[in-house]
């Protein structure tokens, strides 16, 4: 056993369904918590630390810990919108290597979908009190605009072309061909992403995420516990976590906290990027896979468009197998928050698990790494850094 | 029920000097009074030094496209937009009165205070004559 890993994520689930309009919020969470559960040969009752973010409904965890019917002594509900739940993996293996809990459930679950959400081009209205609002709302900014003004300052700065970003929808879709689950399936060219209806400039409808009902669930656990289950051991090795703004109107939308939350990631697990053999990469649009593999030391800033290119990011393809679940653009995007099943597909990988016509071969390290709220204006961002055991 | 506000002058006390200076048409930024940067968007303290002495400067209005995606779809075709001040913050903002098939990076602009709901102004931007 790995003396670096103080905790191992011993079951993974990601909800089969792609819309779900008969079931509520919290079904989904429970459905996705027994599935983890029963992944890891866990009970319910041996869960003693909850974890979950702001998709679920009721005051940070109190709702879901009482549906659940839960007996915790350690519950964390860190919101950093997509991100969340790869901190909460962080988190769990810090509350478990300090005593705080044995047994870490991490929940996701919304039907975005099913509620006919604009994700992408309706403004979220956010609380008068948050401090930017009245400083930034009457201009409108919305999921696709504030990813699409990253898209076009990158272009202008590295020479980043539209077909180059279409590269990341094409390796997704070469994924989702063999994921029975995914919501895209059909393979689709560079020329399809180009073709596309333009969404916000420069992004085009094929550049942008899914929209999804569903969830997932990981549990995490100590060393002991874990070598009894019988499942393979994916260590957590190393974390970190950022969060970037504005700095003070002095906006850089060139580079994304991952350059932070990447360095404290790799530092901690003593690892490069040159030795991570897959990756899951938000994929909220083709742009945040881009600048992100940028930041996390995969090419030099400015090069992630020659890499990602020519199917640079395709299992069996290219260098860097990238998001071989499909991702966020082609398989699931659950409660608009990708950081969930960036965590589930990199214990795939490690596990031996993923689709055979995508599993990547001996694949003992792999990193996920997760954005959440808006790249164009503040977002967080967090890296794992896991390893088979 | 109404529904909550999204903009609220109660909710924003911090937006009180922007749009009393904004009502007499002169557009404001915040700079600091002890380390002597501008920043956006306002804060009563400053996010570099952390000083509490803020002062609301008369500033240009000029400015240059940072970034900006404009989503032809929407009904009219709306424009977002980063414009990076003369003084040097840039500001989050919406292009307007444009022709937008002229909308790039690098691009002059110049400040469109706007009255947008119950006394709360915002600085839109357009972009400026060609000529001259």
């Amino acid at each position: 056993m790995s003396p670096r890993s103080s905790a191992y994520i011993v079951g993974a689930f990601e909800h089969p369904t792609r819309k779900a309009p008969d079931k509520s919020v919290a079904m989904l969470h429970a459905e996705c918590a027994q599935g983890a559960l029963a992944d890891a040969g866990l009970s319910k009752d041996d869960v003693d630390g909850y974890f979950c973010a702001g998709d679920a409904h009721g005051m940070g965890p109190l709702a879901m810990v009482d549906y659940l019917n839960l007996r915790v002594r350690h519950v964390d509900s860190t919101e950093t919108g997509g991100s969340s739940y790869i901190v909460h993996v962080a988190h769990a293996a810090t509350a478990i290597a300090t005593g705080k809990c044995n047994v870490a459930l991490i929940t996701l679950a919304g039907r975005p979908r099913s509620e006919g959400m604009a994700t992408g081009t309706v403004p979220r209205v956010g609380s008068a009190a948050q401090p930017d609002v009245p400083w930034e709302f009457p201009a409108k900014p919305t999921t696709a605009n504030m990813y699409g003004m990253c898209a076009m300052r990158h272009m202008h700065e590295f020479g980043t072309t539209s077909q180059q970003l279409a590269w990341v929808k094409v390796a997704a879709s070469h994924h989702a061909q063999h994921n029975p689950h995914a919501m895209l399936r059909e393979l689709v060219t560079v020329e399809d992403v180009v073709n596309s209806p333009m969404v916000a400039d420069p992004l085009h409808r094929l550049d942008c995420c899914v929209i999804s009902d569903g969830g997932g669930a990981l549990v995490l656990t100590r060393p002991e516990v874990a070598k009894t289950l019988g499942r393979p051991l994916v260590g957590v090795i190393g974390a970190g976590e950022a969060v970037k703004g504005q700095l003070g109107g002095y906006v850089d939308l060139t580079f994304s906290g991952a350059v932070w939350s990447g360095q404290a990631a790799f530092a901690a697990a003593g690892v490069t990027p040159q030795d991570i053999k897959y990756a899951s990469i938000y994929d909220s649009f083709t742009i945040t896979v881009l600048m992100q593999l940028e930041d996390l030391g995969f090419c030099r800033k400015g090069e992630g468009g020659k890499f990602v290119a020519d199917g640079n990011l395709i299992a069996g393809v290219g260098r860097l197998p990238v998001n071989t679940d499909g991702g966020g653009l082609c398989n699931n995007h659950p409660a608009n928050r990708g950081g969930m099943t960036k965590v589930i597909e990199a214990v795939r990988q490690l596990r031996g698990e993923a689709h055979p016509k995508v599993q990547v071969a001996n694949c003992d390290l792999a990193l996920a790494h997760g954005t959440g709220g808006l790249l164009g204006s503040r977002h967080g961002s967090a890296t794992l850094i896991l390893e088979r055991t | 029920m109404n529904a909550p506000k999204v903009l609220d002058p109660i909710a924003s006390p911090e937006h009180a000097p922007f749009r009393d200076a904004a009502r007499a048409g002169r557009f404001v930024i915040p700079v600091c009074r002890s380390c002597g940067k501008a920043h956006w968007y306002p804060r009563a303290r400053c996010p570099f030094c952390f000083s509490g002495e803020i002062d609301w400067r008369d500033a240009s209005g000029q400015g240059t496209v940072y970034s900006c995606s404009v989503t032809q779809r929407a009904s009219p075709p709306h424009a977002i937009a980063y414009v990076t001040l003369a003084e040097g913050p840039s500001v989050l903002t919406s292009i307007v009165d444009s022709d937008l098939s002229r909308l790039k990076i690098g691009a002059a602009v110049e400040v469109v205070l706007t009255e947008v709901e119950d006394g709360m102004f915002f600085p839109f931007f357009r972009l400026k004559r060609t000529a001259g």
